[in-house]
């Protein structure tokens, strides 16, 4: 007993300090730790009192052991201010050595550890009960000395984990508990002797653990048990020493209870997590409650919408009917999320392209004409851009004068299409989810398509990813992107034979089919194909977007020697390959609606 | 997916685009219930849809009470007569490795390709054009097979192993939580574990013998091929594989809801480290 006691000194003159501070922890961590030590901080001097008590008989220890837990270490608001020598043995999550808290395989026993600048102590008092497993772990090794040394009284529960009024009924377990260079020098090496008594729990015993477990029984509006409750509040009288304590009990208590801070662990984790899901659907309510607002200017929205919004419910339905959509309310959303495009810009038409997914995440596409006159702002950025390169080039040239001019002379850049003709016809808008804002895509340049379809390249969802690859790639995602939409559109876009019409007269056929015919618009007197001619053979489908020539990335009807005998009101593309639209994907994660016979 | 949540694992399912039409659901949802009572398997699940040029296979998988003894496959055409398929063998996984393209959609179709083989006659040696055929249903046979092998998935704690050796539905499952939804390493592939006993004896302590029995995903070469993504805020986490393009696993954390569908082509990506 005598190195105990020197021992138990120690401790006591180191810890009566820090008692309070994990004490404090713990009052807080309550609702979670089933540590009834947390009450004793005063009670420390206690400890060495408690001495002579039977102990458990080891076959406890090892389940004792495997299940030590740190109340308050994951508690990070809790820690008070004046046990800062606790604070770096507490904070970092300790993890046991070998034994895993988690596993079902474990008694449900588990011993709390007052993380006394990270002396570890097991109550043995809570073994018996039911207690809930803490997944709290220690980074300290514990390591048990043998156990089975029979001294019985030997109790010497280190630190001021006694739970103090235990002092009646106590068990104790005694492990030995040796901690490892903890850096920390506060940090106390906790020793107890086990004791080993090989004395079965005897009945009193088991009415012992039961008083207790039932004392540790949290409630279930508050969070609180009586434990830890009684255990605050006989500290906090100690602490203060008020006058006829007996008297004033009640406030007393009730003060506690007010100054209780429930922290609970969860409530911060869920509400981070919890957050994004949030935020989303605040953002798709607003597409909701859009619609509503404006009341005057209905009639007018009434008439531009019919020209400009799509119905991309009804598209959805057919859709659907072939087995390929997005599900009913994420069309919805979608259909929402383009009014809002409308109705933020000016467009004229507009329709809802597909979505393509990446790798972090997808894109929603959307194919808008602008209004005549409307689209003019990026021609001028362009052009600056233009004249600065020149100069830069001018510079460069005098200054190597002296050095042998290489002969070779790079292919002229191929000049980039004008809005609204050939590949850059329609403006895409692309956005992250319904709800987001709409991002334009910059109009795609020949050079881009040209490496585009040499490079297959999974999207990662962010517009401004770089495009690494060989060979490079003069662009980034978003550049990538609109490339590949461009190559999609003039690919698979189809319609049946006759469907569309050119617009103008034409006077006479041969002199414009090199030109390419641009405008095409529906053809009232359509009647439509009988489904069984569309589906037997694929002359009845044409293209009705012109190609992509692969260098000039000026586009070309398709199979122009084909019919050109057709009169100027029907359509002229001819008919297309046998395997369009049922092609093999070239890009795997590209995945546009499309029709599909 | 399970059959019998399949409208809604439809449902969640459908972020990826390619879904079952309207007529399709209905049949299903009849003639999959009654594949379950006519074979007495314990589950039957909607393995998902293979495209081909004429027509699709719908695929359909019965499960017994071993969660992870060898599936039954069964195919159809029309979502509502389905005929069983033999199991994958390695004599066919060599024959169709040769064959490459798009499926056709018919079952008796076959693919000719020739192989030079080396036959022996005596003492001489000399090689032999061969000209071997494959059938489409034993391409798909084994196309299934590799999928599964590959990329079929399942979160941690839906299954759990008895200590017999057969492994049970967790019924206790209720989901993962947001957490651990986000990382792979909380999803194991839904086969016998062959990485397992390579790992060293400190990874092995922290795995808890009655759940942790698979492979997960995290060591899956090569790195990346998986997508993972919350839909509709957190509320759905949905991983796409990126080496087999048109498999979507989708989970509803702290649900019991998930489940996985393939609607593809029925080609590996082979270019996956390059678009990476």
């Amino acid at each position: 007993m005598e190195d105990s006691t020197s021992l138990k000194q120690e401790k006591e003159n180191h810890e009566l300090k820090e008692v309070e501070g994990p004490w404090e922890k713990k009052t807080a961590a309550s609702p979670q730790d089933p540590d009834p030590q947390s009450s004793e901080p005063l009670e420390a001097e206690q400890v060495p009192e408690t001495g002579p008590q039977p102990s458990k008989s080891p076959p406890w220890s090892p389940r004792s052991r495997t299940s030590m837990v740190l109340g308050d270490l994951t508690v990070p608001g809790a820690l008070p201010p004046h046990s800062p020598p606790q604070q770096p043995s507490s904070t970092p999550p300790l993890t046991l050595g070998e034994q895993d808290l988690g596993t079902p395989l474990q008694s449900d026993r588990t011993t709390s550890i007052i993380p006394n600048a990270g002396t570890p102590l097991s109550d043995p008092l809570e073994q018996p009960s039911d207690k809930r497993e803490s997944t709290f772990h220690r980074t300290r090794q514990l390591e048990e000395n043998t156990f089975p040394q029979s001294q019985q009284s030997k109790s010497d529960l280190y630190g001021p984990k006694d739970p103090s009024y235990d002092t009646s009924k106590q068990k104790e377990l005694r492990f030995d508990i040796f901690q490892e260079e903890d850096s920390n020098s506060n940090c106390d090496l906790l020793q107890l002797e086990p004791g080993a008594s090989e004395v079965a729990p005897s009945v009193l015993e088991i009415a012992i653990q039961n008083a207790k477990a039932y004392l540790l029984r949290t409630s279930s509006k508050s969070g609180l048990n009586l434990y830890d409750h009684l255990s605050n509040v006989l500290t906090k009288i100690l602490d203060e020493r008020p006058e006829n304590a007996v008297d004033i009990i009640e406030n007393i208590s009730q003060d506690v209870k007010m100054a209780h801070f429930s922290k609970k662990l969860d409530t911060l984790q869920n509400e981070n997590e919890l957050l994004p899901m949030y935020e989303i659907a605040e953002m798709q309510k607003t597409l909701f409650l859009q619609g509503n607002l404006e009341g005057a200017d209905q009639e007018l929205e009434d008439e531009i919408a019919e020209s400009s919004l799509p119905n991309v419910m009804e598209s959805a339905f057919y859709f659907e009917q072939a087995g390929v959509g997005l599900g009913t309310d994420e069309t919805y959303r979608i259909f929402l999320a383009l009014k809002q495009l409308t109705e933020t810009h000016p467009i004229q038409r507009c329709r809802f392209w597909g979505k393509i997914l990446g790798i972090e995440r997808n894109y929603i596409v959307a194919e808008v004409e602008f209004r005549e006159g409307e689209d003019e702002e990026e021609v001028e950025e362009e052009e600056v851009a233009e004249e600065r390169d020149n100069e830069a080039i001018e510079a460069d040239e005098e200054e190597e004068d002296e050095l042998p001019k290489p002969f070779y002379k790079p292919p002229p850049t191929i000049p980039k299409e004008e809005n609204r003709t050939g590949a850059n016809k329609y403006v895409y808008f692309v956005c992250n989810e319904p709800g987001r804002p709409w991002v334009k895509l910059p109009s795609v340049m020949p050079a881009q398509i040209v490496i585009a379809r040499k490079i297959k390249k999974f999207f990662t969802g962010r517009l401004d990813a770089p495009i690494l690859s060989y060979p490079p790639f003069p662009g980034n995602e978003s550049n990538y992107l609109r490339a590949q939409i461009a190559r999609i559109s003039a690919g698979t876009q189809v319609s049946p034979l006759g469907f569309f019409q050119f617009g103008e007269e034409e006077g006479e056929e041969e002199e414009e089919v090199e030109g390419g015919r641009e405008s095409f618009e529906e053809n009232p007197d359509f009647e439509g194909i009988q489904v069984m001619d569309l589906v037997e053979s694929l002359s009845n489908w044409v293209h009705h977007v012109q190609h992509i020539l692969p260098q000039r990335f000026r586009i070309c009807l398709l199979g122009q020697h084909g019919c050109p005998q057709i009169s100027s009101h029907s359509m002229l593309l001819q008919s297309s390959d046998p395997t369009s639209g049922l092609e093999h994907m070239p890009f795997p994660m590209a995945k546009s609606l499309r029709i599909s016979t | 997916m399970d059959a019998e949540s399949l409208l809604l694992s439809l449902e969640l399912a459908s972020g990826s685009g390619q879904g079952l039409s309207p007529d399709r659901r209905a049949s299903l949802l009849t003639s999959l219930l009654l594949v379950k009572r006519d074979y007495r398997y314990d589950r039957v699940l909607f393995w998902g849809r293979i495209l081909g040029i004429v027509a699709d296979y719908y695929i359909a998988q019965g499960l017994s009470e071993d969660q992870l003894a060898p599936r039954k496959t069964l195919y159809s055409l029309n979502c509502t007569d389905w005929s069983l398929l033999p199991p994958a063998t390695e004599e066919t996984m060599a024959q169709t490795a040769m064959v490459k393209g798009r499926f056709m959609g018919d079952p008796s179709h076959e693919y000719e390709h020739t192989e030079i083989q080396k036959v022996n006659e005596g003492e001489k040696i000399f090689e032999e054009e061969v000209v071997v055929q494959v059938k489409e249903e034993t391409r798909l046979v084994s196309i299934i097979d590799q999928i599964d092998q590959a990329v079929a998935i399942i979160p941690r704690g839906a299954l759990f192993k008895t200590p017999f050796g057969p492994s049970n539905v967790n019924r206790t499952f209720e989901g993962l939580s947001l957490s651990e939804a986000k990382k792979l390493s909380s999803y194991f592939h839904f086969r016998e574990a062959i990485d397992l006993k390579n790992k060293t004896l400190l990874e092995k302590a922290d795995l808890d013998p009655s759940l942790d029995f698979m492979d997960s995903l995290e060591h899956d070469i090569p790195k990346g091929s998986w997508s993972i993504q919350m839909e509709r805020g957190n509320a759905l986490v949905v991983l796409r594989s990126l080496l087999w393009p048109g498999l979507t696993f989708y989970h509803a954390p702290r649900t019991k809801n998930y489940g996985y569908i393939y609607v593809g082509t029925g080609e590996k990506n082979l270019d996956l480290p390059f678009m990476l």
